[in-house]
């Protein structure tokens, strides 16, 4: 009896999790895939027989509908502005961060790092009071300087810069400890050494710091990237889409299929094309890596 | 940084009146609680909130899933162990966006859409705890628990009363990043609950941006009502989240 338990404790153990990953992340992914051929809707969820194969139809309407193809424009122009961004930022708050150890640093580090455990629809709601044209924060601070009235939510362009404003804020204080760990991690001796041939503050920056931060830049490239893609909780919140859609992420795209119009099947083959293109964007950072560090040997 | 903070908690406690002044009161005139009092008495916030706090529970007995699964890939050795560890691993590759709609017809198929426990069951486990977990446990030594065995403990006890004990500081920064995801839950309530009755914190205050679109009082009192328990979880514990950052493996 003992050893039937020892045998088989592993084996409970790991069951409940693994079960409950298999049901909503693997299976999903199978049913996903399959019913992206198929026209299922909301009279097919209560009557199987209404579901009817359609080959790859749904794929084809994609390329063909206007709103589609402007969500992958939207998200790549989140990922081409808010990812440079995102890094710059949270790599320059953490170099100013890890000058010092005094608490006022400490302090500032609690600072930047709030916004990331804060909810994002509460967050999402106080922007939208900031952004407000007439009542808004922003827009009245904006008047002392004779600037504005900025349209932030209104107009379809700058609606976008003023999401990714929203997003940087909230993405700055994760990557910021990423890259506060990784500098923490550099040896000492470097800026001995290099402060005894001489070299400058700024060679100093250049040449050993950003160097030994390639891993740390890597991971939030990669992350932040993928979460780009992704970008969904903000612009259903503030501005659903809109103004004109121009707003609306890939991500967003696939919900509003989904949930709004019921169109599961249509959504679903949104959601394989989303997933194609993480996996590739993915696949040629690691490549993109393998080669730097072969170049580098 | 935090200038959106304190314009949501001065202007949580304006009215409705001094809010849509223009130009906008730096400092409210007159402290007033209405706005929150409103959000109970006149708006479902109350339910919310009970919702939020079994969701949160739910998502600790998840953490506890992931904790035992955890120490059944640090400590056991059996048959598929590696690929199944890969498995686990794989998933934090797919995108919420991709399962979304999956699960969703699966829970309709097993009729727990527009209930609670449809709603904590997809967010519950997640591969990231395991591994967690995993790395944590793979450090404890070998020789307690096999002198536990040899005084005759089962597996489950074992667990319960040395393992978890000693993991102490994995379960500190786990159950805080627990109970701040539970709180902060909004994709799946919203998705599986169409019944206002099953609405979270997060969901309800989507819902009352949309129905007092220009009443930007109660919005930010409900935004706070939000914010500040996390905040105080925040800071009380903040220096288990900010080590959390070395115990991933980060540095």
């Amino acid at each position: 009896m003992k050893t039937f338990l020892n045998k088989n404790s592993p084996y409970l153990f790991i069951t409940p999790a693994l079960f409950l990953l298999l049901i909503f992340s693997i299976v999903p992914i199978i049913i996903s895939l399959i019913i992206s051929f198929t026209d299922i809707n909301i009279t097919g969820l209560a009557d199987w027989s209404k579901i009817h194969f359609i080959g790859l139809s749904n794929y084809v309407n994609l390329f063909n509908d206007p709103a589609f193809l402007q969500s992958i424009g939207n998200s790549i122009f989140y990922v081409v502005i808010g990812v440079p961004f995102v890094i710059a930022c949270s790599m320059g708050i953490a170099l100013l961060i890890n000058f010092g150890d005094s608490w006022i640093f400490r302090l500032f580090r609690l600072i930047f790092y709030a916004p990331s455990i804060t909810n994002v629809v509460a967050v999402a709601v106080v922007w939208n009071y900031l952004y407000n044209p007439q009542f808004g924060l922003l827009n009245y601070m904006l008047q002392f300087v004779h600037l504005g009235p900025v349209p932030w939510l209104q107009d379809p362009f700058i609606a976008k810069i003023s999401l990714i404003i929203l997003a940087l804020w909230r993405a700055i204080g994760v990557n910021m400890l990423i890259f506060l760990a990784a500098l923490q991690g550099i040896p000492k001796a470097y800026y001995e050494a290099a402060q005894i041939d001489g070299a400058n503050s700024w060679q100093r920056l250049t040449k050993i710091t950003i160097p030994m931060l390639r891993f740390a830049t890597f991971f939030v490239t990669v992350t932040t990237l993928i979460g780009w893609l992704q970008f969904f909780e903000e612009p259903l919140v503030m501005t659903s889409g809109g103004p004109l859609n121009s707003t609306n992420s890939i991500a967003l795209f696939i919900y509003q299929n989904g949930f709004q119009f019921s169109k599961f099947g249509y959504a679903a083959a949104g959601s394989m094309i989303l997933f194609v293109i993480i996996i590739v964007v993915t696949l040629i950072q690691f490549r993109g890596q393998r080669k730097q560090q072969d170049n580098q040997m | 940084m935090v200038l959106p903070f304190i314009w949501m908690l001065l202007s949580s406690v304006k009215t409705d009146m001094e809010i849509l002044q223009i130009p906008p009161s730096i400092w409210p005139k007159s402290f007033t609680l209405d706005n929150f009092i409103t959000l109970f008495t006149q708006m479902d916030f109350l339910v919310y909130l009970k919702n939020t706090i079994i969701i949160v529970l739910f998502s600790f007995v998840g953490m506890f899933l992931n904790a035992i699964a955890g120490y059944g890939f640090a400590k056991y050795r059996f048959k598929g162990k590696n690929s199944l560890f890969y498995l686990v691993l794989a998933t934090m590759m797919i995108p919420g966006q991709v399962t979304m709609i999956p699960v969703y017809l699966l829970l309709n198929m097993a009729h727990l859409t527009n209930t609670l426990l449809g709603i904590a069951l997809p967010g519950m486990v997640g591969a990231f705890g395991i591994f967690l977990f995993r790395q944590f446990m793979s450090t404890i030594s070998d020789e307690i628990i096999e002198a536990a065995r040899l005084d005759g403990c089962s597996e489950f006890y074992i667990f319960w009363k040395i393992i978890l004990p000693i993991s102490r500081p994995v379960l500190a920064v786990q159950g805080i990043l627990t109970f701040i995801a539970g709180w902060n839950s909004f994709i799946w309530p919203l998705i599986i609950a169409n019944d206002q009755k099953y609405y979270t914190l997060s969901v309800g205050l989507a819902l009352l941006k949309g129905q007092h679109a220009s009443n930007y009082a109660l919005q930010m009192a409900g935004s706070a009502f939000m914010v500040i328990p996390i905040v105080i979880v925040f800071l009380a514990l903040q220096k288990y989240i900010l080590q959390g950052f070395n115990v991933s493996g980060m540095k």
